[in-house]
């Protein structure tokens, strides 16, 4: 498909563009561009600008760097959760995985992933520092560590450990098994959700 | 526990191979570079997830082919087991035990033990650390299913650390708590392994000794040593202490990834003293060892695969060997030889059930079938 003539170099453009998304060949690039042409004038029009919209308008939480359309996101400004309780995740889509639980009512903090220095991911490209100083704040009881079971997480995990553990807080890991490379993303929701309520008081073996 | 059945698409030099197998004694007879090897090869590949010579999956594959597929029928506790492994150029391995695909290949390893002695088994004499490592790393792995998943945790924390010692050389600053971190994980892991290679050894090293004795029939002095940055020192300080070292050398350069065992005869390392008869009684003396250890663990006997075994032995030795091993205490074997009269003598000798096979490129014939 490399060598395709297109008869429109519009047509053309567009088949290139949506072949960047992931998991999109040009193969189902034409599909999806010429289903489009397909559609009217109207509903193209909306699709563009919700595209355009979100990616000029979406905010990140200023607290837990969530996805959010303010400042503030809905959870983080939700007067009826729980803001002694902090749940660290990589990601915007592990908070999506644990919400659709429904078994946890506290906040969350957002890290961008795990430190890994074979992908040049040190402590400085993390949002640690600004989770340090929130509970600095002192109006977190407990944090829960939820990232992945991979060494990568464990690494992340001592080393936030190591800067928190003077901090007047409990730090509790969510009670997965040993599933090595498990994401939360794949987890399913019975399972995150009993593994939330049934996390551990965080074990440091580490030596200080 | 034995192999009753063996079939196979595209692997190696073969298109296909489809036979039936004896429980007791297996033999493939046929010139060299007909494919004998690879015979064994696969049935070490069903037990062990890989090939014992050559690690890159896909070069397994027959030439110009993209996938390779094994498949074997054990009977294992008066149970049929099929084993069913696949490599695709481009889409990997699967491992399926009964038609249900394994998660992870750790899980499979161990099921089906196996022991080989072949040409091959010189490189743990006369190459370097590395060789007695993967040596010990894959014996180990056969009946302890953690052991593993350890080595590969170990690693990749070991890989992340050095990537950040070069990292540092390239930036300059670092974080100290992190390496804190990293070193205290690698101790964690690194000392586990440490334990697991440590009571092997000292546990194969009074039968290997037995062993020796027995086929050499001579009064000499053999020793396994187990040698570790560890032995006797706290890990976590070791890390320490060649910090400024590592980061010179932009790599870690102590720790359980660096350990060796040392094959003595007579207080020298066999390496620079031994004769050659001395090397290869030596290995199979070792390799016996391996095999009645893994049996006293899992009460299961392993299968025992001999490839070229007349390349480390006389006749008459080789008399004597297949005799030791085809005794009740061993299980199902497979024998490959250039010369077909040589074996049928000694297996006619033995009045016990076997079978012959003939490789011819690529082509296997039964030839003599006994039970
Ligand atoms: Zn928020």
């Amino acid at each position: 498909m490399n060598n395709q003539i297109y008869p429109s170099k519009l047509l053309e453009n567009a088949v290139e563009e949506f072949a960047k998304l992931p998991g999109i060949g040009r193969k189902t690039s034409l599909r999806l561009v010429l289903h489009l042409l397909r559609q009217s004038e109207v509903d193209v029009d909306r699709f563009s600008e919700t595209m355009i919209k979100l990616r000029h308008e979406v905010k990140h939480c200023k607290i837990c760097n969530n996805i959010s359309d303010t400042d503030v996101c809905t959870i983080c400004s939700n007067p009826r959760r729980d803001s002694s309780l902090l749940c660290v995740v990589e990601n915007i889509k592990d908070v999506m995985s644990i919400e659709n639980t429904h078994q946890y009512n506290g906040l969350y903090f957002v890290l961008g992933g795990v430190i890994s220095p074979m992908d040049g991911i040190g402590p400085a490209d993390l949002k640690i520092d600004q989770l340090i100083n929130k509970i600095a704040e002192g109006n977190v009881r407990e944090v829960i560590m939820a990232l992945s079971a991979t060494m990568e997480g464990d690494t992340t995990n001592f080393f936030i450990y190591k800067k928190l553990k003077q901090q007047p807080i409990s730090i509790s890991a969510i009670a997965r098994g040993v599933a090595f490379g498990d994401e939360l993303e794949y987890t399913d929701e019975v399972t995150l959700g009993r593994a939330i309520i049934n996390r551990v008081k965080f074990e440091a073996t580490l030596a200080d | 526990m034995f192999l009753k059945h063996l079939a196979a698409f595209n692997f190696k030099s073969y298109s296909q191979v489809d036979i039936n197998l004896h429980s007791k004694l297996n033999c493939f007879v046929g010139d060299n570079g007909q494919g004998k090897t690879n015979l064994l090869d696969i049935i070490y590949y069903l037990s062990i997830c890989k090939s014992a010579f050559n690690p890159t999956d896909t070069q397994n594959i027959k030439h110009s082919e993209d996938f390779f597929i094994l498949q074997g029928k054990y009977e294992r506790d008066d149970k049929e087991e099929n084993i069913f492994c696949a490599v695709k150029q481009s889409e990997g391995k699967v491992f399926k035990r009964n038609g249900k695909e394994y998660p992870r290949l750790a899980d499979h390893v161990g099921l089906l033990p196996v022991v080989i002695i072949s040409p091959a088994d010189l490189s743990l004499i006369i190459e370097g650390s590395e060789e007695r490592r993967k040596y010990v790393n894959s014996v180990i792995a056969q009946f302890d299913r953690l052991y593993l998943e350890e080595l590969i945790r170990y690693n990749r924390i070991l890989a992340q650390r050095n990537k950040l010692l070069k990292d540092i050389a390239d930036r300059g600053n670092y974080s100290e708590d992190l390496f804190e971190v990293l070193d205290s994980q690698l101790a964690t892991m690194g000392e586990t392994i440490y334990h697991k290679r440590k009571d092997f050894v000292d546990k194969l090293i009074p039968i290997f000794q037995k062993y020796y004795t027995a086929i050499s029939g001579k009064d000499e002095k053999v020793e396994l040593v187990y040698q570790s940055h560890l032995d006797g020192d706290d890990y976590i300080k070791l890390l320490m202490n060649s910090f400024s070292k590592d980061r010179m050398l932009q790599f870690t350069s102590v720790g359980i990834h660096k350990d060796d065992l040392t094959l003595m005869l007579n207080d020298h390392p066999i390496k620079k003293e031994g004769s050659q008869g001395q090397q290869k009684t030596y290995l199979i003396a070792l390799k016996l060892a391996q095999f009645e250890f893994m049996q006293n663990i899992s009460k299961v006997k392993p299968i025992l695969l001999l490839d070229d075994i007349f390349d480390k032995l006389d006749v008459g030795r080789v008399e004597n060997f297949i005799k030791l091993v085809s005794d009740e205490s061993f299980g199902q074997i497979f024998i490959t030889d250039t010369n077909k009269s040589r074996l049928n003598e000694i297996f006619e000798k033995l009045h016990s059930g076997y079978k012959l096979f003939k490789v011819d490129s690529g082509l296997i014939e039964e030839i003599v079938g006994k039970d």
